[in-house]
């Protein structure tokens, strides 16, 4: 949807690099560049995703976004929040207002209350200081109506939805903030196909609703289907971010050698696998982070860190790019 | 599986402990070196002759085999008939009511004081994590684990009884007045020092269990996602780390009443207060056979009612437990 990339981004991610402190010989403290020069922006009404290996710190993003990093992580870098820097006073001012999560699992519901009193607080605190008990109901109830939860079902605790049921009621949690924003980190393992289809069926109702949705994901697939645009994360940055119209044929349209290869590497297309492993963060080779694993490398793709710059309709760090 | 049948399988366990407890504290005494009729006579003893105490020991049936005199016991026990004791000349289960009586009033007071107070101390350290008010109630509640109950017993009268002449040394009542003029005020004062001995050691146990759990808890992905939604300070406390916290407190704190009867029995010692602790210990050292198994059945009814009452308050207050078992 060109038109809407071109309007002006709810979030603007430049050059974020998130670093943890840690300990690793008796006192001695050193520091774990986890993501490094992470470029992203989201657009209101559009699905960006972000997709990247699993356990590669894609999270941390979200965490970042939010603000509720642990207090040892350390970043520099800016956001934007419709325009605006991101400030911790910023961020608690508009956590669960303007910027809402949608986490991985049940385990992020607290497993001692009613999921629709949960559902309900998100609501009450998306609507300020004033809380009034009878129009957060009536937004809770309007919420599970819509995605198909039984009225009986705010009574129940986490522990008694099943997969599905519990995907809707986080997804709720972000409906009823009526945020402008809405993260979804990893939304989709362990459900069956057609709980898939719904929960990115849900996602793609709150983008038309105007907002701007951050998906943060390891499945290729599923991004492909939802998505606008994606970001390809790998060892820590964006190496690319491409409409997804561009994923298409051989991967002709796209930019970056790995978002190629990736795209190849998928049962659908060649099913060949990329040769090698991702770099570990406190182990980044020299210049280009894909170098190493690159069948178009060459001598100048070590001499430094490749810049992201602009090609056709997307962006991308590789200087053979065109 | 319902309430009921809960209870029952719990009192089918109870009545199997308690016998099992009978047989192995009979046997233990019968193979102490207590001669029971010297016992029951005491300085008198060389005044006895050795035909006089076997006539003694055969009208007590003590002649008889071990096995034989347990199931005699055993059944009198079981008809609610614990014995007398030789040191107060009274039937034991009376003695063990009146000594509880005044025991109960300290060990309730100690418990629900130590109980409040350990849980909100761990709940304000957990919160404060890693901060100095942190870090003051841990080295307050590691100094009182290590802490021995008659030690801080006798430290507290050294400085609010003897040094300070606050509160009274001793005993349960003011000494030398009648058991008709004596107030419930005379009591209450009298109680001070011993359940305020009891309550600052019960601290530590809650108070750093507690901490643990909300740090626990406050690292948990429900704890993360509340803060995402812009929950935060005391509203996320009340909201989702109270409830989380206090349901362990509880089960602590009832299954704690077993160090609870081990602290009485020496802090009634040190301040001679006249409960069931402090009746243990004589009917121990005076070789009070009757009245020691008393106390031991007793106590151990005790313990194991104290841990049921929290199983029983786990389920009623756990919805995860109460919802699984009717779905």
């Amino acid at each position: 949807m060109p038109t809407q990339t071109k309007s002006k981004p709810i979030l603007e991610v430049e050059e974020l690099s998130i670093s943890f402190a840690q300990y690793t010989s008796g006192l001695r403290q050193s520091s774990l560049k986890v993501i490094a020069d992470l470029s992203v922006s989201v657009c209101p009404g559009e699905i960006v995703a972000v997709v990247g290996s699993s356990g590669s710190g894609k999270s941390l993003l979200a965490h970042a976004i939010l603000g509720i990093l642990p207090g040892n992580a350390a970043i520099s870098g800016s956001i934007r929040f419709a325009g605006q820097k991101l400030t911790a006073e910023y961020q608690e001012a508009i956590r669960g207002r303007e910027i809402a999560l949608i986490p991985q699992s049940v385990n992020y519901l607290d497993p001692l209350m009613q999921v629709g009193k949960q559902v309900r607080n998100a609501a009450k605190i998306a609507r300020g200081s004033s809380p009034d008990r009878a129009a957060a109901r009536k937004i809770q109830r309007e919420a599970f109506a819509r995605y198909n939860l039984a009225p009986e079902v705010e009574r129940l605790l986490p522990f008694q939805l099943s997969g599905g049921m519990a995907r809707r009621v986080l997804v709720a949690t972000a409906l009823v903030s009526s945020a402008r924003l809405v993260i979804a980190d990893e939304p989709t393992p362990g459900l069956d196909d057609a709980a898939v289809r719904e929960t990115l069926g849900c996602f793609r109702e709150l983008a038309d609703q105007g907002r701007g949705v951050l998906l943060i994901t390891h499945d290729i697939e599923t991004a492909l289907e939802i998505a606008d645009r994606i970001a390809v994360f790998y060892a820590g940055t964006t190496v690319e971010v491409a409409p997804v119209q561009d994923f298409s044929g051989g991967g002709e349209a796209l930019r970056h050698p790995y978002t190629k290869a990736l795209w190849r590497s998928l049962p659908k297309n060649d099913f060949a696998p990329i040769p090698g492993f991702q770099p570990h963060p406190n182990a980044l080779p020299e210049g280009c982070l894909f170098q190493p694993r690159c069948p178009m490398a060459t001598p100048e793709c070590t001499a430094g860190r490749p810049e992201m710059r602009a090609v056709r309709e997307g962006m991308v760090r590789c200087i053979h790019a065109s | 599986m319902g309430l009921v049948p809960f209870i029952l399988k719990k009192l089918l366990r109870m009545a199997a402990l308690l016998i099992a407890l009978c047989i192995l504290s009979f046997w233990l005494v019968s193979y102490s070196p207590l001669d029971p009729v010297q016992a029951y006579v005491g300085a008198d003893m060389t005044r006895v002759s050795s035909e006089q105490s076997e006539m003694i020991a055969e009208y007590w049936g003590l002649n008889k085999p071990p096995l034989e005199r347990f199931l005699h016991w055993g059944s009198a026990v079981l008809h609610g008939d614990l014995g007398t004791s030789m040191i107060f000349r009274r039937p034991v289960a009376e003695v063990i009511g009146e000594r509880f009586m005044a025991s109960l009033a300290l060990m309730s007071t100690a418990w629900l004081l130590s109980g409040v107070l350990g849980f909100a101390l761990g709940a304000v350290a957990g919160m404060k994590q890693g901060t100095w008010a942190d870090r003051l109630i841990k080295w307050y509640c590691f100094t009182l684990a290590s802490t021995p109950a008659f030690w801080l017993g006798l430290l507290l009268v050294m400085v609010f009884a003897v040094w300070l002449g606050w509160f009274p040394v001793g005993l349960g009542v003011p000494a030398g007045k009648l058991a008709d003029d004596v107030t419930l005020a005379n009591r209450i004062y009298h109680l001070i020092l011993p359940a305020l001995t009891l309550s600052i050691l019960g601290v530590a146990n809650v108070a750093l269990h507690t901490r643990q759990k909300l740090v626990d808890v406050l690292a948990s992905d429900y704890i993360l996602f509340a803060r995402a939604r812009g929950e935060k300070g005391l509203q996320l406390f009340w909201r989702h780390g109270l409830r989380n916290v206090a349901l362990p407190a509880v089960t602590i704190q009832f299954a704690s009443i077993s160090e609870l009867i081990g602290g009485t029995v020496l802090a009634e010692q040190v301040f001679s207060y006249p409960g069931l602790g402090q009746a243990t210990v004589q009917a121990g050292l005076r070789s009070d056979v009757p009245l020691l198994l008393g106390i031991v059945i007793f106590s151990a009814l005790l313990v194991f009612v104290g841990n049921l009452a929290a199983d029983i308050i786990y389920r009623v207050v756990d919805p995860r437990i109460r919802k699984g078992e009717s779905a």
